[in-house]
C-alpha cells in the first residue's frame, strides 16, 4: 500500500478552488474539448459560451459570450467561439454549457479553461 | 326509478365486485394485487373480496347500503391474469372510482388500498405490486418540493451525478466531531454528505449541536472549493411541532437541504414537510427505513415501486432506490422501472421492468434517486452506466474508508465519477462498464488517491441472489 499522503486544499491557495464537473480531472486538451462539444451537439442541445474573473466564479451567473448557440451543430463553429472568447478576455475562466431546453435546464456545463492563478 | 329491497345476511363477493365486462376510466385509480389464496376460495371471489374489502364492502350486508348508490362507489375487480412461473398466485386487477379518495392524500388513499383487506382471511398474502394515479390525481398532489432541475439549479451541477456520503459511525459520534467529518468530505470533491437515519437527537449528539458544526462545516468547504455543499439534515424528530422546529433552526443556519424518513415519520408528516419546504425554499432528502419489512417479501406487502410512487406524490427531492450493484437486494430491470418512475413524466406498462400501468405524471416535477450501499469507486462505470446524470450516488464505506481519510476517499470517488462521465460523453454509454477498469487506471495518473482507493477495494464483490425476483419465468 502507498504512503499515506496528505490532502492539500487550502482557503489561502487559489488552486484548491474547483469548479464542478470535469475540475477534478487535469484540463481538458484539445482533442477532448473537441469530444465534448460534439457530445452537446449529438444531444440536440445548445451549445453556449461563458466566462468570468476568477474572483467571481462562485456566482450563479458568469459572462454569457453573445448568446447561446442555437441549433449549431458544427463543432468547428464552437471551437471557434470557445477561442474568441478566451482570446477576448483572458485571466478568465471559461466554460462550455448545452442547454437543454425540453429539460429547461442545462444538460451539462464544464470549466475548459481554467485561468491560470495569480503567483 | 329502481329500487332494491333489503335482505340482511352474507353475500357472495363477486356478485357484486366481479366485473370483467368493466373498462377502467382515465379517472380510476387502478390497482394490481398479487393474491395467494387460502386452498380452495375460487380466483373471482378473492379477486373480488380484495376490491370490497378495500373499498364500500363490509362482511355481511347491512340496510345503509341501500342509502347511497354503492354501485358507483365500489371498487371493481376487472381482470385476472397468471403471475408466470407460479401455480399458486394470481394478479388481479382493480378499479376505484376518484371520488374514493380526498384529494392530495396518499394517507387516505393507503388507508383504503393497504388497510383492512391486507389481513383478510380468505387470502394467505397479498401484495400490491402496483398503483395507477391518474393525472387527475396527482394534480391534487403537491409532489416534490422542488425536483431535479431546481435543485440542479441551487446546488450548480450540471452534467454529471451528484456525489454524496453517510458520515459513520452512524451513532456515537460528538457533534465537532461529526461535523469534522462532513468537512473533511465536502472539501476533498464531495457535494453532499447525510445524517444516518438513526441519527435524530441523542443524548451523545443532540440535534441542535450537530446542525451548527455541521454548517460551519459545510460554509468552509465551500469557501475552500469554491463550489456548493450541501449536507442533509436529519429533521426526523418525534412529533410534528419538532420536526418544524429543527427545519426552522437548519433554514436559519443556511442549509439547503433537510431529511426526512417517510416511513417511520409517517405520510402526514412528510407531506406536511414536503409543504414546507417548498414555501421556504429548502430541498428534501428522503430516507426509506423500514421499506424492506413491507416490500422485501415476494408475496406479501407492498411492492417498493408504489412506495416510490407514494413519495413522489407526498412530496421529497431525492429517494433512496437501492444500487443494483451493491450489497443490497435489488434486480436492475426492476430498480431501472421505479428510477423511471421517480424521474420521468410518463412511463409506459413494461412487464418486463414490472410495470403493470401506464404513468402520466404531467407536470410533477422528479425525484433524484440515490444509489447507497456497499458502493466504491471499481462501481462508478457501473452507476454511470445503470442511472445515467440525474442521480445521487452514496459513498458511506466507500469515502471513510479510505486509508488516507474522508478527503482523500471524496476526491478518489469525484476522480472516479468524472473520469466515467468524460469518457462515456466521448465513446458512448454502451461499452463503459468493460471499458471501466482502463479509464479508470488512466485516471490515477492524476490522483494518487483514486489509486489508493482502488488498491483498498479491489478484490471486494457482492453476489448474493436477490430474494424478490421479479415474475418473469415462462414455463
Amino acid at each position: 500500500m502507498t504512503d499515506m499522503q496528505d490532502y492539500s486544499s487550502r482557503l489561502s491557495d487559489p488552486e484548491s478552488r474547483k469548479f464542478e464537473t470535469f475540475s477534478y480531472l487535469p484540463q481538458l486538451d484539445d482533442a477532448a474539448i473537441r469530444a465534448q462539444v460534439d457530445y452537446i451537439v449529438s444531444k440536440g442541445w445548445n451549445p453556449a459560451v461563458e466566462h468570468t474573473e476568477p474572483e467571481n466564479a462562485t456566482s450563479s451567473f458568469w459572462y454569457m459570450w453573445k448568446l447561446p448557440m442555437f441549433g449549431e451543430t458544427d463543432v468547428d463553429t464552437v471551437l471557434a467561439e470557445i477561442d474568441a472568447c478566451r482570446s477576448a478576455n483572458p485571466g478568465n475562466h471559461v466554460r462550455l454549457i448545452g442547454y437543454d431546453n425540453f429539460a429547461q435546464s442545462q444538460g451539462t456545463a464544464m470549466v475548459i479553461h481554467r485561468a491560470p492563478s495569480p503567483s | 326509478m329502481a329500487t332494491k329491497s333489503y335482505q340482511a345476511g352474507v353475500k357472495e363477493y363477486r356478485e357484486t365486485y366481479w366485473m370483467p365486462e368493466y373498462t377502467p376510466k382515465e379517472t380510476d385509480i387502478l390497482a394490481c394485487f398479487k393474491i395467494t389464496p387460502q386452498p380452495g376460495v375460487p380466483r373471482e371471489e378473492a379477486a373480488a373480496a380484495v376490491a370490497a374489502e378495500s373499498s364500500t364492502g363490509t362482511w355481511t350486508t347491512v340496510w345503509t347500503d341501500l342509502l347511497t348508490d354503492l354501485d358507483y362507489y365500489k371498487g371493481r375487480a376487472y381482470a385476472i391474469e397468471d403471475v408466470p412461473g407460479d401455480d399458486e398466485s394470481y394478479y388481479a386487477f382493480v378499479a376505484y372510482p376518484i371520488d374514493l379518495f380526498e384529494e392530495g392524500s396518499v394517507v387516505n388513499v393507503f388507508t383504503s388500498l393497504v388497510g383492512n383487506v391486507f389481513g383478510f382471511k380468505a387470502l394467505r398474502h397479498l401484495r400490491l405490486e402496483d398503483v395507477r394515479f391518474p393525472i387527475a390525481y396527482v394534480m391534487t398532489c403537491g409532489g416534490p418540493p422542488h425536483g431535479i432541475q431546481v435543485e440542479r439549479d441551487i446546488f450548480n451541477k450540471y452534467g454529471r451525478a451528484l456525489l454524496g456520503c453517510t458520515i459513520k459511525p452512524k451513532l456515537g459520534l460528538s457533534a465537532k466531531n461529526y461535523g469534522r467529518a462532513v468537512y473533511e468530505c465536502l472539501r476533498g470533491g464531495l457535494d453532499l454528505t447525510k445524517d444516518d437515519e438513526n441519527v435524530n437527537s441523542q443524548p451523545f449528539m443532540r440535534w441542535r449541536q450537530r446542525f451548527d458544526f455541521v454548517m460551519e462545516a459545510v460554509h468552509k468547504a465551500e469557501a475552500e472549493t469554491g463550489e456548493r455543499k450541501g449536507h442533509y439534515l436529519n429533521v426526523t424528530a418525534p412529533t410534528p411541532e419538532e420536526m418544524y422546529k429543527r427545519a426552522e433552526h437548519a433554514k436559519t443556519l443556511g442549509s439547503r437541504i433537510i431529511m426526512h424518513d417517510y416511513i417511520t415519520g409517517g405520510w402526514c408528516a412528510n407531506t406536511g414537510l414536503a409543504n414546507w419546504c417548498r414555501d421556504n425554499g429548502l430541498l428534501l432528502h428522503i430516507h426509506r427505513a423500514m421499506h424492506a419489512v413491507i416490500d422485501r417479501h415476494p408475496k406479501h406487502g407492498i411492492h417498493f415501486r408504489v412506495l416510490a410512487k407514494l413519495l413522489r406524490l407526498s412530496g421529497g427531492d431525492h429517494l433512496h432506490s437501492g444500487t443494483v450493484v451493491g450489497k443490497l437486494e435489488g434486480d436492475r430491470e426492476a430498480t431501472l422501472g421505479w428510477i423511471d418512475l421517480m424521474r420521468d413524466s410518463h412511463i409506459k406498462e413494461d412487464r418486463s421492468r414490472g410495470i403493470f400501468f401506464d404513468q402520466d405524471w404531467g407536470s410533477m416535477p422528479g425525484v433524484f434517486p440515490v444509489a447507497s450501499g456497499g458502493i466504491h469507486v471499481w462501481h462508478m462505470p457501473a452507476l454511470v452506466t445503470i442511472f445515467g446524470d440525474d442521480a445521487c450516488f452514496q459513498f458511506g464505506g466507500g469515502t471513510l474508508g479510505h486509508p488516507w481519510g474522508n478527503a482523500a476517499g471524496a476526491a478518489a470517488n469525484r476522480v472516479a465519477l468524472e473520469a466515467c462521465v468524460e469518457d462515456r460523453n466521448r465513446n458512448g454509454a454502451e461499452g463503459l462498464e468493460k471499458r471501466g477498469g482502463d479509464v479508470l487506471r488512466k485516471a490515477t495518473e492524476s490522483s494518487p488517491e483514486l489509486a489508493a482507493a482502488m488498491e483498498t477495494w479491489k478484490e471486494i464483490k457482492f453476489e448474493f441472489d436477490t430474494v424478490d425476483k421479479l415474475d418473469v419465468v415462462h414455463r
